[in-house]
């Protein structure tokens, strides 16, 4: 009987092909706006860690007091670095890491090589295992070696390739600004999107850093931040590179692994304890705030998703609604146009059900024809996305399976939806007022 | 044209009726908020830089070796010195940043030492008595920098400039009544910093929609930046000779000191690139928007065409009743065209209250500026003669329905 319904539905849309290819058009663009868009805010809403998300927790401790919320500003959203060391030096959490984005120039031993720009950041031993980065050759580096303010880096497999030409480097020296490093580790392509451990410095979504060198050792050579550096006001602070580390600039970042909710209980109560001791000592004149946040709490408070891709999808949203709508009306004037043959049909004995199975089919082909339309469109949207995002965010969308078979879904559903009113009508034709009108 | 039987002959298809005012009072709502958005972004796309940008580029220069203030100080005055020996070169600034250059450093701004909250915030300039004839500013009021006023700071020392050249916006906004010339502020300092010179436009360096409160407000200070990674050098040529400046300033420069690096993509930028990049999102989302306008008011056209003519092609016998009856072609055409102004005025109605809501959502959301009424109302115009274009093509069929159709069976 459905081939029949098929057969029949065809018939009625090739007896207007301009309403059928406006509806399949208006359906196609309709989905393929919403997918491309969907496309985006999937890729920048995604989480980066999914296993683990749930086990990683940003501190936050307030160093600048209640006045400064009443002046407008919020609590940093990254430590000072003397919060950061007590709290590493406590060692309270299964793993915990400072870090802080750093860059340098890269001086090839090669002399006939010009240095380069490269990127990276500096952090303890535990952001490796913490944060499933993978290795090529080598690993991370150990706690001893953080305690020893060791010269070691771990580099990007795209630095090794470019440096060492993919080779196995573990062991050999990479000559950053003018130190030497001992590498003894090669990661595999690893960046997460967005690049949690980082997104209170950057956009979450660009390039892989280049390297990692202990925390240690970077602050022993004086290495600047390459991100932000939250200093509140004209506060007084000495000069100098030790007047900076214990002034009350924020600019370094914490991350600590709670395995389970009575470590995250014991953290907050380490986190208020702590705050309590600065008190005494003299160091805060306030009840500081102190905040814990998880992985995706972080995201969020961080507003990673950028506000430009949340609103075109809604507006895509919104358009592909119209498109529904009307829809609607063409669904309903095509269907109506027959009701005559409705009424014929149903007094020749089909039930009102059989009529609406048969109108249903109709749509439903129409639904397919929109959701291959819709591909087509997408492709197109996808081609087109890095005219209208930020490239580092562009390139994270791309055509997957799973996005194809979403996008036939949703025009076939929303067209399904939309034809449900006019069956409806439809079924309802009176076969008796139908018959006697002709 | 008497209303009364349209609305009857309506109340009869009251499903078509409320689709194409429900697409309409969507359409009205998106394209405005969507209109609105596009202008917003290109308003800020053209604003002018108060720079000399046909005859401007921009170094990024980044040192091979880290350098003690004082090393980088003297490589900076090789540099400088190198770069006026580049023919068509007229001017030459160190600088911190540039209008434009996204990111960037802003000072907050207040008026008293001892204030809680900031007056304003400003984009923080640093440059020798070069900058403003290095940029092509013009001033309007006071004088330029003296070179004994110019003060070199490395990296985290403390920036206390007496003086500060400052742009009429932020001049305006901390003295109201146009006398700032020769009055202090406070910029994160602890002594107070004298205005000595007034400019009419100098862009902040900062593109990011945060600064729009402080659009225009900058400041620059006689202070030559010598960073331990490097710096920008802003260059000024001659008319016509851009180009070839811009290919010539680099090589000068590696041929002086070849321990650097001037990134071949990035590293040497004229003020038109500059600005393109600057704007590229916005651009972008300019597009997008155009582009979901021009669809959806392209399929609001075709489904009220789509529906017309079905209520046509049903009406067939009542048309050709009325015509038979004495009806003229342009009774029934001004028949069709009514009852689509009557469904488009009722599609709009609801069309202003969505418009306001979707704008209302987007202001506490996304932080939009609240929608001005032109917009609202342009909006109602471009749909209400859409709406009258899509029913001239079917309600042109209808008026031609001979009487004699009266005669047939439906």
């Amino acid at each position: 009987m459905l081939a029949y319904y098929l057969r029949l539905g065809l018939r009625s849309l090739r007896r207007n092909p301009v309403l059928t290819v406006l509806m399949v058009l208006a359906i196609g663009v309709g989905v393929a706006a919403s997918m491309t868009t969907f496309a985006v805010f999937r890729a920048v809403s995604a989480n980066p860690l999914p296993d683990k998300s749930s086990r990683l927790f940003v501190p936050q401790i307030d160093p600048w007091g209640p006045q400064a919320r009443i002046d407008g500003s919020d609590i940093p959203d990254a430590l000072t670095y003397t919060d950061a060391m007590a709290l590493m030096r406590d060692r309270k959490g299964a793993r915990q890491t400072a870090i802080y984005p750093i860059n340098h120039t890269l001086i090839p031993d090669d002399v006939s090589r010009e240095p380069f720009h490269v990127d990276g950041y500096a952090a303890y031993a535990d952001f490796f295992p913490m944060f499933e980065a993978p290795f090529v050759y080598g690993s991370g580096w150990d706690h001893a070696q953080d305690d020893a303010h060791a010269a070691v880096v771990v580099i990007s497999s795209q630095l090794n390739q470019q440096v060492f030409g993919g080779a196995n480097s573990v062991g050999r020296s990479l000559r950053l600004d003018d130190h030497d490093y001992r590498i003894v580790g090669v990661m595999a392509d690893w960046n997460p999107r967005p690049r949690f451990y980082d997104v209170n410095n950057d956009d979450g979504f660009s390039d892989p850093p280049d390297f990692i060198l202990p925390f240690t050792h970077a602050v022993d050579t004086h290495t600047d931040t390459s991100g932000n550096d939250l200093c509140r006001g004209t506060t007084g602070r000495d000069p100098g590179w030790d007047g900076w580390l214990r002034s009350g600039c924020a600019w370094v970042s914490f991350w600590v692994e709670l395995p389970d909710s009575t470590a995250v209980q014991a953290y907050r109560g380490y986190l208020q304890g702590y705050v309590a001791e600065q008190n005494r000592a003299g160091r805060f004149h306030w009840p500081a705030k102190t905040a814990l946040f998880d992985l995706t709490q972080w995201l969020q408070q961080e507003k990673v998703v950028p506000p430009a891709t949340r609103m075109s999808l809604l507006l895509s949203l919104g358009f592909f609604l119209v498109c529904l709508v009307n829809t609607v009306g063409l669904l309903l004037a095509k269907f109506m146009r027959r009701a005559g043959e409705i009424g014929v049909r149903r007094a020749l004995g089909a039930s009102r059900r059989e009529i609406w199975l048969q109108f249903l089919a109709e749509a439903a082909m129409v639904g397919v024809a929109g959701g291959v339309a819709g591909l087509l469109f997408t492709g197109i949207g996808m081609l087109s996305i890095g005219l209208v995002f930020d490239p580092d965010i562009a390139r994270l969308a791309h055509m997957s399976v799973s996005l194809m078979g979403l996008t036939l879904l949703c025009a076939l559903v929303a067209t399904v939806a939309a034809a449900f009113y006019p069956t409806w009508r439809a079924a309802h034709v009176q076969p008796a007022w139908q018959l006697k009108s002709n | 044209m008497d209303i009364q039987p349209i609305l009857a002959a309506l109340r009869r298809h009251k499903a078509g009726t409320i689709l194409i005012a429900l697409q309409i009072a969507l359409t009205l709502a998106i394209v405005c908020n969507a209109l609105f958005i596009i202008h917003q972004r290109l308003s800020r796309m053209n604003e002018p830089s108060g720079v000399d940008e046909a005859n401007i580029f921009v170094i990024q220069n980044l040192w091979g070796e880290q350098y003690s203030t004082q090393e980088a100080l003297e490589r900076i005055q090789e540099d400088l010195a190198a770069l006026r020996q580049v023919p068509g070169v007229q001017d030459v600034t160190p600088s911190n940043q540039y209008p434009f250059k996204g990111g960037g450093w802003d000072n907050l701004i207040t008026l008293k030492p001892d204030q809680r909250t900031e007056t304003t915030d400003a984009s923080y300039f640093a440059g020798d008595e070069h900058f403003l004839g290095a940029l092509g500013e013009k001033l309007i009021a006071g004088r330029d920098f003296r070179p004994d006023e110019v003060q070199s700071r490395g990296l985290r020392e403390k920036m206390n400039p007496s003086v500060a050249i400052v742009s009429k916006p932020l001049a305006d906004k901390l003295y109201p009544h146009g006398d700032a010339l020769g009055k202090s502020f406070y910029a994160m300092t602890s002594a107070p910093v004298t205005i000595v010179g007034i400019v009419d436009v100098l862009q902040r360096s900062d593109v990011g929609t945060w600064s729009v409160p402080y659009a225009g407000e900058s400041m620059v200070v006689p202070i030559r930046m010598a960073m331990p990674w490097g710096g920008y050098y802003i260059v000024r040529t001659k008319p016509g000779q851009l180009t070839a400046a811009m290919r010539a300033a680099p090589k000068a420069l590696y041929a002086e000191n070849r321990m650097r690096m001037i990134d071949s993509k990035d590293g040497v930028l004229s003020f038109a690139e500059v600005r393109h990049r600057a704007f590229e999102r916005d651009r972008g989302m300019a597009i997008l928007m155009s582009i979901i306008c021009a669809v959806l008011l392209a399929i609001t056209a075709a489904g009220i065409v789509g529906l017309t003519s079905f209520w046509v092609g049903q009406r067939r016998r009542q048309i050709g009743v009325r015509r038979a009856l004495g009806a003229t072609h342009r009774d029934i055409l001004s028949y069709f065209m009514t009852e689509n102004l009557l469904i488009s005025l009722a599609g709009v109605a609801l069309g202003v209250l969505l418009t306001f809501g979707l704008n209302l959502w987007l202001v506490t959301r996304f932080t939009l500026s609240v929608l001005p009424l032109t917009y609202v109302l342009g909006g109602i115009v471009i749909l209400l003669l859409l709406g009258q274009g899509a029913v001239f093509a079917p309600a042109l069929r209808a008026s031609r329905v001979p009487p004699i159709e009266a005669t047939r069976p439906a």
